[in-house]
């Protein structure tokens, strides 16, 4: 009864998600204010309907009721609980669910919270995510049920893949959605935006938080997906340059240069054509990204199998939301002008060369991910794209980036000097020379320069807020007071910023990795990286609903035991699968990370041995970046943009950024 | 308004255009069977190795396409490196192979002579000759996907057969054995 009740409120959550379209897009063109405020009560009923969808299906996976398929398929009653639900969304039809959700939960909140948008505005941006919203609902409901009943049902389910049975995998494509699909918000601005013909610096201050709001999520999502493969794959990788992990890099790029566009558009009312199509261009590489590998088309390690028939709908679906969007952005975005002139060095100036950059790396990108299937079409040749072409690509458009990017933030509004600018962060500039010099000197170019750049990030952006504070040059207690009265969006663009070269130190950290591989009999022991490595014990332990072996593995420097750890392989049932648990510890800045690979039939333990230096950074620096933008989130001005507030910050005798 | 602005504008719009286009084609041709995305065969197949000169471990002689274009016997060409976990765990492999008497010349990708030298003194060297990638240009030429990746040269120095990732008692028997026999 449950899953029909949800299959019922699917079908009327298509309905609303429509009738919420068209309402909210062509409202305001008939003067309608009844109509118009229809829009948000549209949307916030399209999102209960939707969510009472996904209740029913998360519902059908807690009982374990194996007559629905899905459930059957990719659950099992032997499953933890926290699996069976996350089991929900863990295959294609039931992230489906979860996609259109998240959309609705975007539409809901415009309704909810965008009372100081003008009404026309409003119903606009509500009606392009509802069509936006209602197409995907129908691919749901027609090609992709997760409601169909099977008869008679199987006594138990197929399982949930053991791999996916991990509480950071649980987590990890909530948030990673809610990135991608966060971003509809601006796609909805852009596009009403181009339906009124009008962007003024309103427009961009409205934009900005949802860009903002989208983008840590998904800066979160990648962080906890590449977290995730890092400590389940057991090579430790971080990165692998597969199709999916591509196509959630692509949106982040474009949407990193939407949120510092979308800063000059506030600010200086230029850049607003460049804005709305990198809006439209962050939402379409989202959507193509996560639909494209669904299609198949891509060769991926993260299968969604899909039909083709499937296949055909969605490139429909995309064919209709970015051709759209992208025909009235011929139409309506030439007469878009800009309103602010800039020197060639301002921090106008400076926000475009990151725009440059970030767009070239997202085009090298995109090339290197599309190449295959698109070389086979035109040249009749199948290739593979790997990451040697990506490692070599991405450093060199990287490295200039990080160079202008500790300069950037420097730089005043309208026209700027090097000189002072450059004064402000000689320390940083001088901290980076010496590492790198030092690093060339013990270890190879490559990770010398990563090391230094990470370093000259980090530290400009730490004098930046030095200097904003004045450290040093009045009292502690009067920094303190200046710390305070900071704009928490300068503070947190700092904290993006160092979250960044924090990311950047670790990569370049993990490039002196070292491991080995080994076979080790109990009591005997092998030499990594310094240390002594000794199998004291392999034996058996239970575990939930999977029979394990652990290896007793005791670290020792200089003949001192400082770390016992305990590697596991699990041996799962249904499905008959064997997964290695890593067993890692870490101290901040250096994992020590041990797999348990193996058992020879010769005896002993195959063990995989790893020293990871800086391995943390790269998800304390993911964090922090997501953190940065969430601080400047919290920002007051971009809560209520009172102009009031404003000229009181500036009274308190802080420099406005 | 001029016209030149318009044109830029609609530039958008005319690639997605395309690119929808051709992923329609693409997808035609998966359900028809023409095209599996999943594929990773190697375009060198039935062709010579592209022109590559690359220097050896310390100083020595390394090799080039002409050291490889017409080998007295079939041959492998094994892409490795000291920092990949999958190629030590290949070592024993290759060590058994390069028993069997078959010659089998290394590419080290993206390495150093220090990490070389350690990686040898633990797995063992199985490699007839040895040439060091450090730039990783070479492997773009060739196609890696990465390592380890094996490439079964004939005596006419044509490929024949490629394998991504390690070679396993499996892959030998089904794959590199046969045809072996084949060419020898």
């Amino acid at each position: 009864m449950i899953p029909e009740l949800g299959h019922f409120a699917l079908a009327l959550a298509v309905a609303l998600a429509f009738a919420q379209g068209v309402i909210g897009v062509f409202a305001p063109g008939l003067r309608d204010p009844r109509a118009m405020r229809a829009a948000p009560l549209l949307a916030l009923s399209h999102f209960l309907a939707i969510g009472a969808a996904f209740l029913a299906l998360i519902y059908a996976g807690v009982v374990s009721d194996f007559t629905v398929e899905n459930v059957a398929d990719f659950s099992s009653s032997l499953v933890p609980l926290i699996y069976r639900i996350s089991g929900t969304w863990g295959n294609h039809d039931g992230s489906m669910v979860l996609w259109c959700f998240i959309l609705s939960l975007c539409g809901a909140t415009v309704a909810a919270f965008g009372g100081n948008l003008p009404a026309s505005l409003r119903a606009r941006v509500i009606g392009v995510l509802g069509l936006v919203s209602g197409g995907f609902l129908l691919f749901t409901l027609t090609v992709s049920d997760p409601f169909t009943r099977i008869w008679p049902p199987p006594l138990d389910g197929a399982g949930v893949n053991p791999i996916l049975q991990d509480p950071g995998l649980a987590f990890h494509p909530p948030v990673l959605y809610t990135g991608y699909v966060g971003f509809s918000v601006a796609f909805a601005f852009a596009i009403a935006a181009l339906i009124e013909g009008r962007i003024d610096a309103a427009w961009g201050r409205w934009v900005r938080p949802w860009a903002l709001i989208s983008w840590c999520f998904l800066t979160a999502g990648i962080t906890l997906g590449s977290w995730w493969s890092y400590y389940t794959l057991g090579w430790g990788g971080y990165w692998f340059w597969d199709p999916v992990e591509n196509a959630a890099l692509l949106p982040w790029l474009t949407g990193t240069a939407l949120l510092h566009c979308a800063i000059v558009v506030e600010k200086r009312e230029s850049l607003k054509a460049w804005t709305v199509l990198l809006a439209i261009a962050t939402f379409s590489l989202s959507l193509s990204g996560t639909f494209l590998v669904r299609s198949g088309i891509l060769n991926s390690v993260h299968s969604f199998a899909a039909a083709p028939d499937q296949g055909l709908f969605i490139l429909a679906l995309l064919g209709l939301t970015v051709g759209g969007s992208l025909l009235l952005f011929a139409i309506r975005a030439p007469a878009l002008a800009a309103a602010g002139v800039y020197a060639p060095l301002s921090r106008e100036s400076a926000l475009v060369v990151n725009n440059i950059f970030l767009c070239s790396i997202a085009a090298v990108v995109f090339v290197g991910t599309l190449y295959p299937p698109f070389s086979d079409l035109l040249f009749g040749v199948q290739l593979s794209v790997g990451a040697p072409f990506f490692n070599q690509t991405v450093l060199p458009l990287t490295a200039p980036l990080i160079l202008a990017m500790a300069v950037g933030p420097l730089l005043p509004w309208k026209r700027a000097a090097l000189k002072p600018a450059l004064e402000r962060i000689w320390l940083a500039a001088v901290a980076a020379i010496i590492v790198m010099l030092v690093m060339t000197e013990q270890t190879n170019a490559i990770t010398a320069l990563g090391l230094g750049g990470g370093v000259w990030v980090v530290l400009s952006a730490l004098s930046d807020i030095a200097e904003r504070t004045k450290l040093g040059r009045v009292g502690l207690g009067d920094s303190v007071t200046r710390l305070r009265a900071m704009p928490r969006a300068a503070f947190g663009a700092a904290l993006g910023h160092i979250g960044f070269g924090v990311l950047v130190l670790g990569i370049a950290g993990m490039t002196l990795a070292t491991q080995k591989v080994v076979v080790l009999n109990a009591g005997q022991s092998a030499d990594l990286g310094g240390y002594s490595w000794t199998l004291n014990d392999i034996h058996d332990a239970p575990g939930p609903n999977y029979a394990q072996r652990v290896a007793d593995v005791t670290i020792s420097d200089n003949g001192k035991a400082f770390l016992t750890l305990h590697p596991s392989r699990r041996m799962f049932t249904t499905p008959k699968v064997i997964t290695n648990d890593a067993a890692i510890n870490t101290n901040g800045f250096q994992d020590i990370y041990v797999v348990f690979a193996d058992e020879p039939a010769s005896g002993g333990a195959e063990l995989r041995l790893n020293r990871h230096p800086l391995a943390p950074e790269i998800w304390f620096g993911g964090l922090i970046m997501a953190l940065g933008g969430a601080l400047s989130l919290s920002d007051r001005r971009l809560r209520v943009g009172a102009p009031a507030r404003k000229k009181k910050a500036k009274v308190a005798g802080v420099a406005a950024e | 308004m001029n016209t030149t602005r318009r044109l830029l504008f609609t530039a958008p719009l005319a690639a997605v255009a395309l690119g929808g286009a051709a992923f329609y084609t693409i997808l035609e041709r998966m359900e028809a069977n023409k095209y599996d995305p999943h594929a990773l065969p190697s375009p060198l197949i039935g062709k010579k190795p592209p022109a590559f000169n690359l220097p050896g471990l310390n100083g020595a002689a390394g090799f080039a396409n002409t050291d490889i274009a017409a080998p007295p016997r079939p041959m492998l060409v094994n892409w490795f490196a000291s920092w990949c976990l999958p190629c030590a765990e290949e070592a024993p492999m290759m060590a058994q192979l390069a028993k069997t008497g078959l010659p089998i010349w290394g590419i080290a990708y993206q390495d150093n002579a220090a990490a070389l030298a350690n990686y040898f003194a633990q797995y063992g060297n199985p490699y007839a000759r040895l040439a060091l990638d450090t730039p990783g240009l070479t492997a773009i030429n060739w196609g890696v996907y990465g390592v380890p990746e094996t490439y079964l040269i004939d005596k006419d120095g044509i490929v024949r057969w490629r394998w991504a990732g390690a070679i396993t008692d499996d892959v030998l028997a089904n794959g590199l054995n046969p045809l072996l026999a084949k060419y020898s």
